[in-house]
């Protein structure tokens, strides 16, 4: 993977659990009738044996996951994050997350990409839901780099751990030699004038900004959270204090997502002006994302815009 | 034979006091619900499940699951009588700090396998632990018990569904069929029959006995772990909730309930009647 190839999330999820399958004998995959979609036919077809399809009963196959991981097992457990993270959202909290199994969670097709499918299939509240949960720790990758060291650092991490992955291709931020720290935000962009913190999918459009608004003299400090929880409290409160302003993107509602975990952190440590980019409080519609994207005002363009916009205010 | 059914009849009572003392104790608790399931959760422990209460998590045990995890007065009662922690400690049920908690939890309580008290959860963890057996090639049984009401609930269906089509071995669901759930009875909320039908036809084998008869439920468990040999197999239980105490039985109201001053005195004068009838019939 190069530096700007585009890539989907999902593919590098599917590849990686086949090449973590060596070092991590233990792990299974288990499906809710959705391989094709999410890309785990790669690890069903490298290890037919190793992988459940559990048909579309997804509080059944979380169940069946927290069973098999009480005794040396580690299930990667993975559907679209609209059903995983809410239709099985009391089996992941009672059988999961409470008696803290080691069991882990890929919610795909994050946010609004779905390849069309509109409002019911357009997760806006996993991040939300799975970030309340005690005892979860919830990444969000930003491009197909990070999603396979995301896998790695999940199969690593005891306990819980929910990944957010994406339908659509993102291009390559991250060189192939990076690893994903737990808990680590990441300054990918240098700046003073104001702080952009971005998740997932949005970092590379975060990113894209700021070296637009860069070469207009605008000096963003781009911040990749790649793990929601635990957060990465004291890069956020370094950029408040150093920038006075903080823009949050996310491919998620502002209730509960990125935004409002960055709200918590600075409310209570660095109060600060923060702005929220994301999805409204609504649902998302069928559409190109990157339209509805532009709509919602959380495209590249929309990113540069808020950030003239704020400073022109400062 | 005759002498192992005597004594797991004599355990139950022990059981069924140690239950009215636990929530009486405690001023809450599920006296009903664990009065009925007494009888199996004796049967299993004292007799069916390979397991080692010096060794709780020795590799190879047969597991358990409460799928209707309320019922702890009942299934504490049985581990402490079996040797998991000390019976004094079932006075700490319920206070803050405890090990007893209101509902199983697996890290805090010798002998709990897994923690539960969402109900309908049970069977798919069941089917994991199972299935984990057959990759691991060991032996060990999975044993869930599940509340008549609790199979209200859609997962149930989905992890029967499961569990049918693959031929999940060793894999043994019981059912405290005592027809009465939290705010009334089963039948007058969702009625489950004919319930046996339903889970032939998900493919089960199924087997039905009076839950309080110890001569019945014994073999009947028997044969239940050699039909699970080839796949999942469900007793229906036929249970009174409230057992034990006659003025608890069949009642709804003591699902969630339990016993003041007076009622307990009552229930335990009862207990020693029906111990003393036992002792005759030896």
């Amino acid at each position: 993977m190069k530096i700007g190839d585009m890539i989907a999330s999902r593919v590098a999820f599917g590849k990686a659990l086949v090449e973590a399958a060596e070092e991590f004998k233990n792990l299974l995959v288990f499906d809710a009738d959705v391989n094709a979609s999410t890309q785990t036919h790669f690890f069903k077809e490298a290890y037919p044996d190793r992988f459940y399809q559990c048909g579309i009963a997804e509080a059944n196959m979380v169940g069946m996951a927290a069973g098999i991981s009480t005794n040396g097992w580690t299930p990667f457990v993975s559907t679209f994050a609209v059903f995983l993270a809410k239709r099985a959202a009391d089996q992941i909290r009672v059988s999961v997350a409470y008696p803290a199994l080691n069991v882990k969670l890929n919610g795909a097709y994050g946010g609004l990409p779905t390849g069309k499918a509109g409002a019911t299939h357009s997760s806006v509240e996993d991040i939300a839901v799975m970030r309340a949960m005690p005892n979860m720790k919830v990444l969000i990758p930003a491009d197909p780099v990070e999603t396979r060291s995301a896998v790695m650092l999940a199969l690593k991490t005891p306990g819980p751990v929910y990944i957010r992955t994406v339908r659509c291709p993102v291009p390559v931020i991250f060189p192939e030699s990076y690893k994903m720290e737990l808990g680590k935000g990441l300054e990918i962009h240098t700046g003073n004038d104001i702080a952009v913190v971005s998740t997932g999918m949005m970092t590379p459009k975060a990113l894209t900004a700021a070296e637009n608004l860069e070469r207009r003299g605008i000096r963003v400090r781009v911040i990749h959270m790649g793990t929601i929880k635990p957060l990465d409290k004291d890069i956020i409160i370094r950029a408040a204090r150093d920038c006075g302003h903080i823009i949050t993107v996310e491919n998620h509602s502002i209730i509960g997502g990125l935004g409002g975990a960055v709200a918590e952190v600075l409310s209570e440590h660095q109060p600060c002006f923060l702005t929220r980019l994301g999805f409204p409080d609504i649902f998302m519609e069928s559409g190109e994302n990157e339209e509805i994207f532009s709509s919602l005002g959380i495209n590249t363009e929309n990113i540069e815009e808020a950030v003239k916009r704020i400073l022109g205010r400062k | 034979m005759i002498n192992t059914i005597h004594k797991l009849e004599k355990t139950a009572i022990q059981v069924r006091r140690s239950i009215l003392q636990t929530t009486h104790t405690a001023g809450c608790g599920h006296t009903g619900g664990s009065l009925s399931e007494a009888d199996i959760l004796t049967a299993l422990y004292f007799h069916i499940m390979r397991i080692d209460p010096r060794i709780p998590h020795k590799q190879g045990r047969d597991r358990f699951i409460l799928s209707k995890g309320h019922a702890t007065p009942g299934y504490y009662s049985v581990l402490a009588l079996r040797g998991f922690f000390p019976e004094e400690e079932l006075n700490t049920f319920d206070r803050y700090g405890s090990r007893l908690q209101g509902h199983p939890d697996m890290h805090k309580t010798p002998g709990v396998d897994i923690s539960t008290g969402s109900l309908g959860q049970g069977i798919s963890l069941g089917i994991g632990m199972a299935l984990s057996a057959a990759r691991n090639k060991e032996e060990y049984r999975v044993f869930v018990l599940l509340g008549d009401g609790e199979m209200q609930e859609g997962q149930v269906w989905e992890a029967a569904l499961y569990a049918g089509s693959h031929r999940i071995q060793q894999l043994i669901a019981i059912t405290d069929y005592n027809k009465v759930q939290l705010a009334d009875t089963v039948k007058g909320t969702s009625d489950l029959e004919p319930i046996g039908d339903k889970w032939r036809a998900f493919g089960w084998s199924v087997l039905e006995c009076d839950g309080h008869n110890m001569a019945e439920l014994v073999p009947t468990l028997e044969k239940a772990c050699e039909i699970a040999k080839s796949g999942p197999v469900m007793v229906l239980a036929h249970t009174v909730k409230g057992k034990g105490v006659s003025f608890m039985e069949g009642k709804y109201i003591w699902h969630g309930k339990s016993p003041n001053d007076t009622e307990y005195k009552a229930a335990m004068t009862e207990l020693n009647i029906i111990e003393e009838a036992c002792n005759e019939n030896r």
